[in-house]
């Protein structure tokens, strides 16, 4: 037991040194512990409780909140099989099945010998090259049966992940097309610099007219005003789907007191069918940190984050190798490009699979190490945020665009796009079409345009925005997509006719129970009761009763829960039934309510154990009644 | 000169229960007697009737735990117009349900065969008992259930709010008091 502990010891006491054991840090601890063992072992909370001064509840809490920590052993190498409806049209699940044949294990069942745990997980952001898995938590795409067949050659080999075919892990951007975002060729600093001229003429302006506040002892925020000006000119517009307006946030949050303010970067992008946010830290990741760092400057935050979901655990080193670079360019740390006041740094903190992080308060309290449980807002982040400070929450994208803003000016940004839909917009689409990948678009372009472009034919339906989105049928291509008509996240995943639209939301609805964080009753429950329901309809159980229940609970959901996620649940079913009703009317077999499953099939155990067999011993099938 | 109003016949039963339900359904106390005025019994443990007829209300207390349970469910549903499941077996499986998390046959060689002080212990296999259920269920998993009188039981006041609400062909609701708990 002393021996366990001091084993334990070995390892997290770095983590604990490295993390300045600070409890607001117990997730990223957690997330580093399990990377050297494996799992999060008894013994190790029991140490941790000690070293952080938490009680053990709260530790486990959080271990069991997060689907990629693991409170017991699962084996070397841990696979999850993406299951987004893209990955399944890829034929994710007979690859799984042929993995767990050849390996011998069955799905969510660590094997015997402790080699191997396979199971599925929900979208890793892989769909424009799906199917998607992860191993030990890093990303290969491009899944096919060869691939299998070598991936289990490897296993069976005991060959560490880090030696296994570095192809494996090859990430492609797939750019189709390109806009004011895409085609920068932004150079490190310049959009800074750009806010700091700013800065200075609005000063010597300023000093010409003897306004005041030039002795103001908080003339740096004063300055930043006109960087803050732009971005209100500009209309930019939240990208993670909501559509706030950034500049008024920006501003509440200069505006509200605290001891601290906070810049966040919400990059814990969930919303099965988006990839954007992937691409922009791959190969875009100045433009973010920069006009984080501008955030800083205008709100007068000394310190930011960049939430990046656990899926995307392979981009945490070139990510801090990109901070370190800007370290070194003096874009980040004291004095930032000689502005003596002006400090900023940015921390990476990892997730570790949980959709529900993307909501910016859940976020927020995963940041301070807790289980991510949707806040009630208001209070909103901008007034009581991180460590409940002032704290802005935007999209990496729009962090991106405010970048773009910033040098080229908020009446350019503004004249691009339409009214109320300033700039431009990325697209992850994938799905049935020839060039799945990044498209961005002004607003305002139609469905029936991208799906032109990236050569979508007898498209059925496109399902905008993710699972949480539109389902949008043919008859309403001409449609645009903007925050005015289709307004989206990102996610364009397209349907051809082959598609059974019943399936799609199925799959969808079978997300949400799974991603639900379970602290409120109407979603917690709501989502699972229209899981089973579904299957229940699909495995042919279903009566017109059925599809009454289910549009009751859809009204239950989205008026009950505590947060958006039960509230948009309901969505794929609802959208569905509105536009693709035969696709669920040729499921109700029955015309009167039958159970959901076999009631003589419910006294096999009991049969068994008293031998009997007589009459008495069965139950009529499926006995209709009224 | 009164026409007797004809009364509607109502009919209760208690499946894999404990009676509670029933025993607050008692607890209207005198509203009873102008309950009677109303309604006439069929099947119930208040008659003692052993099989149900064409009824106006049936009521249920308690979920299915075996084969029994199942067939007098199904026969209040093909007679009963209006079937209401009353308290939270009846809606969740309730306390019975408690075994679900483990195997029946684990459960029946636990009690009838491995239990300690058992001497040649064996599992009743009467063709006269009801077997047991792999799992109990919530009576609305197996038949149409029109209404749902929650608590554990659900008071007096409810049950007579939701009756009377039926008698009077309204839509049975129960207001904010009668669905609070603590």
């Amino acid at each position: 037991m002393v021996s366990s502990l001091n084993m334990h010891k070995q390892y997290l006491d770095p983590i604990l040194r490295h993390r300045s054991h600070n409890p607001n840090s117990l997730l990223q601890i957690l997330i580093g512990a399990q990377e050297i063992y494996g799992f999060i072992h008894s013994d190790a909370i029991d140490y941790l409780s000690s070293a952080l001064g938490l009680p053990r509840a709260m530790i486990e809490g959080v271990a069991s909140f997060y689907s990629f920590l693991y409170l017991s052993p699962h084996g070397e190498y841990r696979v999850l099989f993406s299951d987004n409806i893209t990955d399944r049209m890829q034929g994710n699940q007979d690859l799984m099945q042929s993995l767990c044949n050849q390996l011998w294990v069955e799905p969510g069942k660590a094997s015997e010998d402790g080699l191997l745990w396979v199971n599925t997980t929900s979208c890793t952001g892989m769909c424009d090259q799906g199917p998607a898995m992860l191993v030990n938590n890093i990303a290969i795409n491009r899944l096919t049966q060869d691939r299998i067949d070598r991936i289990c050659e490897l296993i069976r080999e005991h060959v560490p992940v880090s030696d296994w075919p570095a192809e494996f892990f090859a990430i492609e951007d797939n750019i189709r097309r390109r806009d004011i975002l895409l085609n920068s060729h932004f150079q490190a600093g310049s959009a800074l610099k750009a806010a700091f001229i700013r800065a200075e003429a609005a000063t010597a302006q300023a000093s010409q007219g003897y306004v005041a506040h030039m002795i103001d002892p908080a003339g740096l925020d004063r300055a930043a005003d006109a960087t803050l000006q732009e971005i209100k000119i500009s209309k930019l517009r939240g990208r993670g789907g909501a559509g706030f307006s950034t500049g008024m946030k920006w501003e509440f949050c200069r505006n509200a007191n605290g001891d601290a303010h906070y810049v966040v970067c919400n990059a814990d992008e969930g919303e099965p069918g988006t990839f954007k946010d992937r691409v922009l830290l791959n190969s875009y990741a100045d433009l973010v940190f920069e006009g984080m760092t501008l955030c800083a400057y205008v709100i007068g935050a000394k310190k930011g984050f960049l939430y990046l979901r656990g899926e995307y655990r392979y981009l945490l080193e070139p990510l801090q190798a990109v901070l370190q670079r800007r370290r070194e360019q003096n874009l980040l740390g004291r004095g930032i490009l000689g502005q003596a006041e002006f400090e900023f740094d940015i921390e990476i903190h990892l997730g570790a699979g949980a959709y529900i992080c993307g909501e910016e308060s859940a976020l927020i309290e995963s940041l301070e190490g807790k289980r991510g449980t949707p806040r009630n807002r208001p209070p909103y982040p901008v007034t009581a945020g991180y460590l409940n400070q002032p704290t802005v929450v935007s999209n990496v994208e729009t962090f991106a665009s405010t970048s773009l803003i910033s040098l080229h000016g908020g009446a350019w940004y503004a004249s691009i796009g339409t009214e109320n839909s300033s700039g431009s917009k990325l697209f992850s689409v994938s799905g049935d079409c020839d060039y799945p990948g990044i498209y961005e678009y002004p607003f305002g372009v139609t469905v029936a345009q991208v799906l032109a472009d990236c050569g979508a034919k007898n498209t059925q339906a496109v399902q905008i925005s993710g699972p949480s989105g539109m389902c949008i049928a043919a008859h309403e291509f001409d449609r645009r997509i903007s925050f005015d008509d289709i307004p989206t996240a990102g996610a364009f995943m397209v349907f051809d006719q082959r598609r059974d639209m019943f399936e799609v939301a199925r799959n969808f609805v079978h997300f949400f129970a799974h991603e639900s964080c379970g602290f409120c009753t109407p979603c917690r429950v709501g989502t699972a009761l229209l899981s089973n329901m579904m299957d229940k309809l699909n495995e042919g159980q279903g009566s017109p009763y059925d599809l009454a229940e289910i549009e009751k609970l859809d009204s239950l959901l989205q008026s009950m829960s505590h947060c958006g996620l039960g509230r948009t649940a309901c969505n794929p079913v609802l959208h569905t039934l509105a536009k693709f009703r035969p696709a669920y009317e040729c499921r109700l077999s029955h015309k009167e309510f039958v159970p959901a499953f076999d009631l003589d099939t419910a006294l096999s155990q009991a049969r068994r154990m008293t031998g009997r067999d007589d009459a008495g011993a069965h139950l009529e099938k499926n006995h209709d009644s009224k | 000169m009164n026409t007797p109003v004809k009364k509607l016949r109502v009919a209760t039963t208690s499946l894999a229960g404990c009676f509670g339900c029933h025993m607050s359904f008692l607890d209207i106390d005198e509203r009873l007697l102008a309950l009677v005025e109303l309604i006439e019994f069929d099947r119930s443990p208040l008659t003692d009737i052993k099989t149900c007829g064409p009824c106006d209300i049936g009521i249920i207390e308690g979920g299915l735990c075996n084969a029994e349970n199942v067939h007098v469910l199904r026969e209040f549903r093909a007679n009963c117009t209006t079937l209401i499941a009353l308290g939270a077996c009846a809606i969740n499986g309730g306390l019975p349900a408690q075994r679900n998390h483990l195997a029946l046959t684990t459960i029946l060689e636990e009690v009838y065969h491995a239990q300690h002080g058992l001497v040649d212990g064996f599992i009743p296999n009467d063709p006269e008992l009801p077997l047991p259920l792999n799992q109990v269920h919530p009576i609305h998993e197996v038949v149409k259930i029109d209404y749902f009188i929650p608590g554990c039981p659900p008071s007096a006041d409810a049950i007579w709010k939701v009756l009377t609400d039926l008698l009077a062909g309204r839509e049975p609701e129960l207001g904010h008091g009668l669905i609070h708990y603590d």
